[in-house]
This record gives C-alpha cells, structure tokens and sequence, in this order.
C-alpha cells in the first residue's frame, strides 16, 4: 500500500528549510564510513550528489550508462541557471523566485519543496565560482545576468550558450576529486536494469556491464536515481539517444509511485523537423528570445507563398508581419514561459500561418531588429555558437534570414513521486533531479533545470538522507549475495533471454518509431479525450507486436547496442500508456498539459483547481494491468491560486 | 546520395580488425554523418548481421561522446564541428567514404568504431579540478575576476574531451586536452592556489597513461570541434616550467 505522506516540516514557508536543518538527524564521522551509498546517473544531480557525499565520508559508488561521467546529458543545457542573487537590483527575491517557479508550474508543485529550491539557489552560483566555473562576468569584473521566460527579473547566469556544460564539469571535476580521494567509485558504461529491495528496503541495483555484457549486483544501504527525464518515449526529442526511463520504470514497478506522468515539456524553440530518417531534433536556446522576435506572415497568401518555397521571409514588409507573442501577451511579449510560446506557434501553424518548407511547420525567430539595435558584434558574441549549430544543422545563414522554429518534446516534469526528503515510497530509493517531480509542476521555466538537478545534488539531497541512514547505523553492509539479490538478478537475465529469443522481423527502431508517434498525436502538444482514448488502445497493441516481433541480432555477453535500446524501448511502451492514462484522468488544462476541452475563450490553459489541485501518483499493480491513482492535494498557503496571466 | 562506405570492423579488444566495404544508396544530403549510419545498420539488422558499433549520445556536439576518424581526419571534412553535426551535404553522391576509429596507443579499440577514452578520466582525477567541498564558499561576486581571464578561461573550458586532438596528432599527443583544463584554472584567482601541484601531477599522468609528446605540428588546433587554440599549451608549458623552477617540495 502506498503512502504519500509528503513530510513537509512544520513552521511557516520561509522558516521550514531552516527549522529541518536545525533539527534533522544526523551520521557521525565513523558512522558514515561504514554506509554504503548507490547512486545512478552522473549529470547536474547525480555528480553533485555523489561528490559531496563522499566528501562527507559515505562510502558512494556511482553509476553511468556514458562512457565517462562528464558526458551526461546536462552538458547539453545551453542558456543558464536561475538563483534569486538579486545582482542586478532589479527586485529579485527568494519569494520572487519561488513564487515565479511556482506560478510557471501552474500551480502543480509543492509550495514548500519549491521555496526551498529557491534558497538554495544562491549556494549554487557560489559553488560554481568556486570550482572555477567561467560564467559569463561585466567589464567590472562581476557576474552578467540575463532574462529567461516567465520572469520579469534578469535572475539567469549563464556561460556563453554552454552553462549547462560548465556546470557539469564543475560537477565532474568534482566528482572526479572524489574519485581520486577513494571516496566515490565510478563504474562507466553500466545500464541500471532493477532495483533490488530487502524487507521492503531499496538495498542496492543489478547493472549490466556494457561492454561484457555481464549482469553485475551492487549493494547499499540506500539507492538514489538520478537519471534524468523521459522525453525518447517520444522518438524524436532533444534528449540525448542513450536518455531512458528504464531506472525509474523498474523503480515504480518495484513500488515507487509514479508521479504526474503526463507532465512533459514542449520546447518552443527547436529547429523543425526535416524527414523521416530524422533521429534527434536540436534546441536553440531561450535565450535567443531575450532578442529575437517571433513572428508569422499576417496574411495567409504570403505563408503559402514561403510554405511553396516562392517567398523570401526578408521580402515580407514589416506591416505585413504577425508579431503573435508580442500581440497576445504584451507584458511578457517574446518571453512567456515555453508551454504557452509553443501552443501559441502550433496554433498560428494550424490555423495555416505556419511557414515551414513544405509543411507549414515552422515560425520564424528573427534577429533582424536586435542586430540593427546593438550591432552584429553584440549579437555574435551573446549567441554565436548557436547561430553557428543552426547553420550547420540547416544550412542558413540566421545573421541574414530568420531562423526557423518549431516546438519539440524536452523535458519531463512528471517522474519519480518523492517526500520532502526527496525519498520514493519504497524506503531508502530516493530520487534527484528530472528523474523525481516535485518542483516544476505543470510547466518547467527555462534556466531551473539545471538549478534543480544541483540543488537537489549538493544542497538538500546530503541532508535529507542523513534523516534515513541515522537508523541504519548498525545494519551490516551488504554484499550482493543475499538471496534477494540473486532472485532479482534471475528475473533481470529471464527478461533480457525472453527479448533475445523473439527473434522476429522488424528492428527495435521502427518500433520506437512507432510509439513516437502515437505519442505526438495523441499524447502531445494538445490532447483530447478521443485521441487518448486511441493511445490507451494503440500502445498495448504495440508492445504486444513488440514483445512478438522485434529483432535483436548478436548475442548477450557482448557489447550489444541493439538490445540496450531493446531493454528501453520495451519500457518506454509501458511508460507511454501510463502518461496516456495520466492525461486522460486530468480532464483540466494546466502548464504543459493542454486538455482541449478545457480551455478559456482566448485559447489559453483552463485549470480546474476545485477537481485537479492534486498530485497523481500511480502504483504499479502488474504487468498489462492498469495501474492504481493515488492523489496527493496540494494546499496553497504563501501563494493564492489564481489563473496565470502573462499579458 | 549513393555511397560506397570502407568501415573498420573489429569484434572486440582483442580480436583482429579489418576495413569492410558497404553500400548506401538514398541517402538525403540534409541527414546527419549518424542518420546515414542508422540507415546502413537498419538495413544491416534486416538482412541477419552485425549493425556497426560507433560511440554517440547528445547528436548535437556537445557531449563530446562521438569519435569517427573521416577520410582520414577527426569528426570529418567540416571545421569546427562534431561527427554528428556532419552533414551529408558535405558529401558527393558517388564518394567512397573511410569510417575508422580513433587511433591511439591510450584509446583501445572496444569494438568497430568504439575505443576506451578513460584515459582521459584519470588525467582529470589527476587535478583537473579545485579542492573545494560542497558548501562553507564565498559569495560568487566576492572575488572579481577581469573579464578577459574569465573569457580566456571559457575558451578553454570549452573543451569536451572528445580527443580528436590526440586521434589527429602523429605522437598521439594529449597535451591540447591536458593544456585547457591547466589554463582554464590558471587564468582564475581560484585555480591558482594548486596550480603547481596541478599541472606537474596531470602531465605526469598523461605521460605515464601513453600519451605521446607534442611536437608544434598543430594539427590539434586544426581538427579541435571547439577551435581550442594551442596558444594554451604556452600557458600550461609556462605554467609547468614556473612550477619546476620554484619546485615546492612540501606542496607536492
């Protein structure tokens, strides 16, 4: 049975963070010596978490499916971080921070996880600098800022368009410090496959070995996955290729509650789709929108006319223009928060305004005006290794014609249902990072991703586990030869055998393929009842042909890609029924969850707070059976509920 | 596009490989160098055999993941770029195009196009970092830093340790990859305090992991995907010959 207890301390928003802190149990030195520690992933959160808790003294193993810790998909995060410093003296504030986090979310995060985000994103930055992290600084010699969507401050740092990279290194190198202190052991190009649990408790994890192909057991007195988000359930997303659900998928059919699956991102700003043989799509940061405008032809004759390939968009005359960001929503103009920029280019798209070569699928993002205004330099300087990524992917020049967008998956906020501890509800497997749910609700803002991951890292995670491993001072280490472990680790070669022996026709791709686009066309940018309905048929339909006919070539015991993505593909096609079914029992609009039959008369999101103000966290209850909702009600004290308003 | 592929095929560590040739024929000009690979491997998936092995994750040159030797040069004819930023534009219908792995004494093959870079690891754990614990540090505005160091250190810091620079250098060198993370700390007030030890330690390192020695042909500047200027091995070999000099024992 489930409990979604969520442990919020008790005491006034502003004063929780503290008063846990001030009474949280804690591990004494020789005490910490003696606890073993597992930990699943190397980006923002993982490496930050296992760095600092073998500082600490835990006795951490980490694990990475990467061939070197540095190269998790954090690295890929392009515009910045967000901490409420308040540089600039433009009003910034850790309410401000918070209260933006969770307005952005769409009032679907947990207030007091949200506020605590925000105090420690300050720590961050200073811990950055103090790895030697180059963010971008000022003539005087301080630290720049810039804006990101749903803020009206410049609360973003940032490292030319590569903070996520920076920060990760940061993070590697300190990981790679404990690595060398004998505090932290990496094992590199390992798939976690299973969580192993005695007497109810996560005790450690069966990986196989990437390159042997050898299953392999692990054992600890405590699990953390930090594994990141789940964005390739849908094919195409700007994840990288190896991202996957397969940790936490295992983790949640283990009994770890599966919280607001339905809860993606759609990331207005990636460069569109160009064909079939297409396998990744590429984000153009939000922060190009600080100076780029978005806009459609005004008229319909001259969007067919680009969409025929007859009309250049620099030929199309000011007036004739449809700045649609800037009309509908005034205040925020080009930097709304990124579900409300995507809905808004796919309905321009669909109303036939679109100007995408062929299919109508695209917007332009137009730099024109900010290179009259401060010069080509300026702009070259601000975003030049992005202009430089668009031109080699397209083939243009965005310094003379305007780029062209269209909105792609990129980030999952659902996840993991974790406490305030940041624990699951299986005891002792916690969860860090995209992998868990808690603080972005509905809607991510842009610049928090990489503030969550090393929050959770470096400033709560270290914490908050000391409040679970104090009681397990006087469990013995484990070795991996209880008899739990080996049962798990039968289970697990069962399962990779059954895969091996289909032997059927069609690749493992294709499949994926397929779940894709189930997924876009009904699981997607905006859903209804119908096409729900749909995927819930089509998806089991699917994995039931999957399970029948894939085929993986080669053999186990060696290095084997096919059956790797075998493995996550079978997950994501369970995976994918569940967000369906998600989304289906939310019938309100909220953040990135667009419902079309709830929504206002203008076409924005219609959240319905007397029926939806709640968690949805999911229990696993068998293979091809439907899993169970459990809720979890939100309550709102420090900020009161009202209909978000950009304009 | 039509192409004739000549890729290196090898079972594992061990095994003896050899180039094997392969036909493409279809291929759109806008797929990505990968996308042309994902259509060969489908196809070879669908006939009984063996896809092709080749390291790859982001797709979009930052990872540093991916590692393709091109018609004899790192990440392919283009500049500045990644194998998966390549495009088959690049390309002529008609071409024969030699797909070989990394080759370097330090990076052992693991099978076809795949190698082992932990080498490179273990020259970062030798100090390519600042010991500072998490928590218990300063402001971040506490201690300025002028902007042209904070930007040179960025230049460095950008590399991402893809070791082309040592696949395309005839000693198979490591020192561009050693010299950006020595000049990225060098060139910050928080790096400077183990500069010493950090520098002597990671070169020590290098050498002893099989690296070979530098020789100013440059060709790691030519073929970096980052454009990461020589100009920082200067600095690491200043920073190198000024830790010698003033050789502190006790630091050590």
């Amino acid at each position: 049975m489930i409990n979604l207890d969520s442990r919020i301390p008790e005491g006034k928003m502003a004063d929780k963070w503290t008063n846990y802190i001030d009474h949280a149990k804690l591990v004494n030195p020789s005490n910490k010596r003696k606890l073993d520690i597992i930990i699943v992933g190397t980006g923002l959160a993982g490496a930050s978490a296992a760095s600092s808790l073998g500082e600490m003294g835990y006795k951490v193993k980490v694990f990475c499916y990467q061939d070197s810790s540095r190269r998790a998909h954090s690295i890929a995060a392009q515009g910045g971080i967000n901490a409420a410093k308040n540089y600039p003296n433009d009003g910034d504030s850790v309410y401000r921070l918070f209260y933006d986090t969770v307005k952005g979310g769409d009032y679907r995060a947990r207030e007091a996880n949200v506020y605590r985000l925000a105090e420690v994103s300050n720590n961050i930055i200073d811990q950055g600098v103090a790895q030697g992290i180059p963010f971008a600084r000022d003539y005087g010699g301080l630290l720049d800022n810039r804006s990101f969507g749903g803020a009206q401050v410049s609360r973003t740092f940032y490292a030319r368009g590569q903070t996520g990279q920076q920060l990760l290194l940061g993070a590697y190198s300190a990981l790679s410090r404990s690595i060398k202190n004998g505090q932290v052991e990496l094992f590199a190009r390992r798939d976690m496959l299973d969580v192993v649990k005695i007497d109810g408790r996560a005790r450690g994890i069966i990986v196989r070995n990437l390159v042997t192909g050898e299953l392999e057991k692990h054992a600890g007195h405590a699990v953390v996955l930090a594994t990141g988000g789940y964005g390739n359930v849908f094919y195409l997303s700007t994840n990288a290729m190896g991202s996957n659900a397969s940790p936490i998928w295992q983790a949640h059919k283990r009994g770890a509650a599966f919280a607001n699956a339905s809860f993606v991102q759609i990331h207005p700003t990636c460069i569109p789709v160009h064909g079939d043989f297409q396998s990744k799509l590429t984000l153009m940061s939000e922060s190009l929108r600080n100076d780029g405008r978005i806009w459609v032809p005004k008229h319909k004759k001259d969007a067919e006319a680009v969409q025929a390939g007859k009309l250049k968009p620099t030929a199309i005359k000011e007036e004739d223009r449809d700045y649609y960001l800037e009309r509908r929503y005034p205040a925020f103009g080009n930097l709304v928060p990124r579900d409300v920029a995507s809905r808004a280019a796919k309905e321009r798209c669909d109303a036939g305004y679109g100007v995408g070569l062929g299919t109508g699928l695209a917007v332009y993002l137009d730099f024109s005006e900010a290179i009259g205004r401060l010069g080509k330099s300026v702009v070259e300087a601000r975003y030049g290794n992005l202009f430089q990524m668009y031109e080699k992917i397209v083939d243009d020049n965005p310094y003379e014609t305007p780029m062209m967008i269209y909105p792609a998956i990129h980030y999952s906020m659902g996840g993991l249902w974790v406490d305030y501890n940041l624990m699951t509800t299986i005891p002792g497997l916690y969860s860090i990072g995209e992998a868990n749910f808690s603080d972005h609700g509905a809607n991510r803002l842009g610049a928090s991703a990489l503030m969550q991951g090393l929050a959770d890292g470096y400033f709560v995670l270290p914490y908050t586990i000391a409040d679970y491993l104090s009681d397990q001072i006087h469990v013995p280490r484990f070795t991996g030869d209880e008899k739990e472990f080996n049962e798990v680790l039968g289970e697990v070669q069962a399962k990779i055998d059954k895969l091996m022996n289909i032997k059927g026709t069609k690749t493992v791709d294709s499949f994926h393929k397929q779940l894709g686009h189930i997924m876009w066309e009904n699981v997607g940018m905006a859903r209804n009842a119908e096409g729900l309905n749909k995927a819930l048929v089509e998806i089991p339909k699917l994995r039931e042909e999957f399970w029948k006919d894939v085929k993986i070539p080669g053999d186990t015991a060696e290095f084997n890609v096919e059956l790797e993505k075998a493995g996550r593909v079978a997950d994501f096609l369970e995976l994918g029924e569940l967000m369906a079914r998600d989304a289906l029992n939310r019938s309100e609009s909220c953040g990135g969850h667009f419902r079309e039959e709830s929504a206002t008369e203008e076409g924005e999101a219609k959240r319905d707070d007397e029926n939806f103000a709640y968690v949805s966290a999911w229990e696993y209850k068998g293979d091809n059976v439907a899993q169970e909702l459990h809720k979890e009600n939100l309550t709102f004290e420090a900020i009161e509920l009202v209909q978000r308003n950009y304009k | 596009m039509d192409l004739t592929l000549k890729i290196w095929r090898q079972a594992n560590t061990n095994a003896k490989g050899k180039m094997v040739d392969y036909k493409v024929a279809g291929v759109s000009p806008d797929s990505s160098f990968f996308e042309m690979l994902d259509v060969l491997n489908q196809g070879i998936i669908e006939e009984g055999g063996d896809p092709v092995a080749f390291d790859h994750d982001c797709r979009e040159g930052i990872c540093g993941t991916c590692s393709l030797y091109i018609n004899g040069r790192p990440h392919g004819p283009d500049t500045g770029i990644t194998t998966c930023q390549l495009h088959m534009r690049k390309f002529k219908t008609g071409d024969t195009i030699y797909i070989e792995p990394w080759r370097a004494k330090a990076f052992p093959i693991i099978k076809d196009l795949i190698v082992n870079r932990g080498a490179f690891d273990e020259i970062i754990q030798a100090g390519g970092y600042i010991s500072v614990n998490t928590g218990g540090v300063p402001d971040a505005n506490s201690i300025p830093i002028p902007k042209v160091d904070s930007d040179t250190a960025m230049d460095a810091a950008s590399c991402i340790g893809c070791g082309a620079c040592v696949a395309t250098c005839k000693n198979a060198s490591a020192m561009l990859f050693v010299a950006a993370k020595v000049s990225q700390f060098a060139h910050l007030p928080q790096g400077k305090i183990e500069a010493k030890r950090r520098v002597q330690n990671m070169v020590a390192t290098m050498d002893e992991l099989g690296f070979g020695n530098c020789s100013n042909t440059y060709a790691c500047e030519q073929e970096c995907p980052k454009e990461i200027s020589v100009s920082h091995i200067a600095k690491m070999n200043r920073e190198f010959f000024a830790a010698k000099l003033i050789a502190d024992v006790k630091d050590k």
